[in-house]
């Protein structure tokens, strides 16, 4: 097991968004302030290692006709004691979130991580996998809460550094339009454009060295 | 009257101001996934409106019915994921035996749409909202025809964008993401736009 690969893999050549192109609902509709996108992705990243991990350890008991409705099952399960106990201990976030939390559960990045990885796995090589694909979800939701709140509302932090987050454009300039959905399209759309770049970029780097070799 | 105004804006709401895709982003997957041609994203908005209006129905009557009577609201998304994944395993299996012409038209779309946000979201959103039956079934049906109108318009503009000229890191999925943006700046000119005060 290349932990260090797989970490690669969920960050950047491999991430759930900004390649797989999974999970786009919630990618665009929460992230507005730095708060909301590192709650939504901490949820996400416990979910998927518990789904993952149970999924994994079931792999065998799992008749393979129902494999799907079985799966959604156990998110579900994990999903509502999540969105329980924001609801009890992190209110505003779950306001903040709204029906996005109850809404994991057709993430396609969970069901995907289960049906092409856990079913197949592991116990151990799933929790990490989930761990990895959690973190390059919520790589990728901080990045687009960052330019968002940035250009939206011309702060940083807001609900993380204090309620209102740490001012850095005067009130006046910053562009509305990126905090509305607008903005979530623009913004992932130019990010998803920049992983292909970057990985375009990679590949190339690779190639060249093995015609070095 | 007063219900029928009531209904009235629930459905433009629904279609315009509030549309499912491009203001409250629900069902996003499908519209990306299926916009590449006309024809098949009438197909996947068809299919929508039928699973929306029907998981409305179906998840509101147990909601009611069944988890609200036994104190069980807690268990709404585990519930309401089975029902809905239960009604369209069931309305393939009616649609293949009673309407196969239609069934053809549809197959490959029904069993994708278990994972629609957007299904799973009007359901929870009709609790959320205490909409009585007739209103969440034309809540239901109202946000399917949104979907269908934002996936066929999509779908003409990005039969455009196959083959024009742009930088190659946005070739595809980015510039796809940046029409859809667009599309969603047009849907704003509908916010706050209220026909009955």
């Amino acid at each position: 097991m290349n932990f260090k690969k797989q970490l690669k893999e969920g960050l950047l050549t491999n991430n759930p968004v900004l390649s797989q192109l999974l999970g786009m609902c919630s990618t665009m509709a929460i992230t507005t302030t730095l708060f909301n996108g590192l709650g939504m992705g901490l949820s996400v990243t416990i979910i998927l290692i518990c789904s993952n991990v149970v999924i994994s350890a079931l792999r065998r008991l799992i008749p393979d006709k129902i494999r799907i409705a079985a799966y959604i099952v156990v998110i579900a399960g994990f999903v509502t004691m999540v969105d329980l106990l924001l609801k009890a201990y992190v209110p505003t976030l779950s306001d903040s979130l709204g029906v996005f939390i109850p809404l994991i559960v057709v993430n396609c990045i969970i069901l995907g991580r289960a049906e092409a990885f856990a079913s197949k796995n592991g116990v151990l090589a799933s929790a990490v996998d989930g761990l990895t694909q959690g973190v390059g979800y919520t790589a990728a939701l901080v990045v687009m809460c960052i330019i968002r709140e940035f250009l939206g509302s011309g702060t940083f932090g807001k609900g993380v550094l204090g309620a209102d987050g740490v001012r850095i454009l005067p009130e006046q300039f910053p562009a509305l339009l990126v905090i509305l959905p607008v903005g979530g399209f623009l913004t992932l759309g130019c990010l998803i454009a920049l992983t292909q770049w970057v990985n375009r970029r990679l590949a190339e780097k690779e190639r060249e060295k093995e015609a070095v070799k | 009257m007063s219900t029928f105004i009531a209904l009235f804006t629930i459905s433009l709401n629904a279609i315009l101001a509030e549309n499912f895709i491009l203001v409250k982003f629900l069902g996003i997957c499908p519209f990306m996934g299926v916009s590449r041609k006309t024809g098949t994203a009438f197909g996947m908005g068809l299919a929508v409106i039928f699973v929306m209006g029907l998981a409305s129905a179906a998840t509101w009557a147990v909601n009611e019915f069944l988890l609200v009577r036994l104190g069980l609201e807690y268990m709404q998304t585990v519930v309401f994921i089975l029902v809905i994944a239960a009604l369209v395993q069931f309305v393939e299996m009616f649609l293949q035996k009673a309407l196969p012409a239609l069934y053809q038209a549809l197959g490959i779309y029904l069993p994708l749409i278990t994972t629609n946000c957007a299904v799973l979201g009007v359901a929870l959103l009709n609790i959320q909202n205490n909409y009585n039956f007739i209103e969440s079934v034309v809540y239901g049906v109202t946000g399917g025809i949104g979907f269908t109108l934002a996936i066929v318009l999509f779908s003409s503009v990005r039969e455009r964008l196959e083959d024009c000229d742009c930088p190659k890191a946005f070739k595809g999925f980015p510039l796809a993401l940046i029409a859809a943006g667009l599309l969603a700046l047009s849907f704003m000119g509908f916010s706050g736009f209220k026909v009955f005060g």
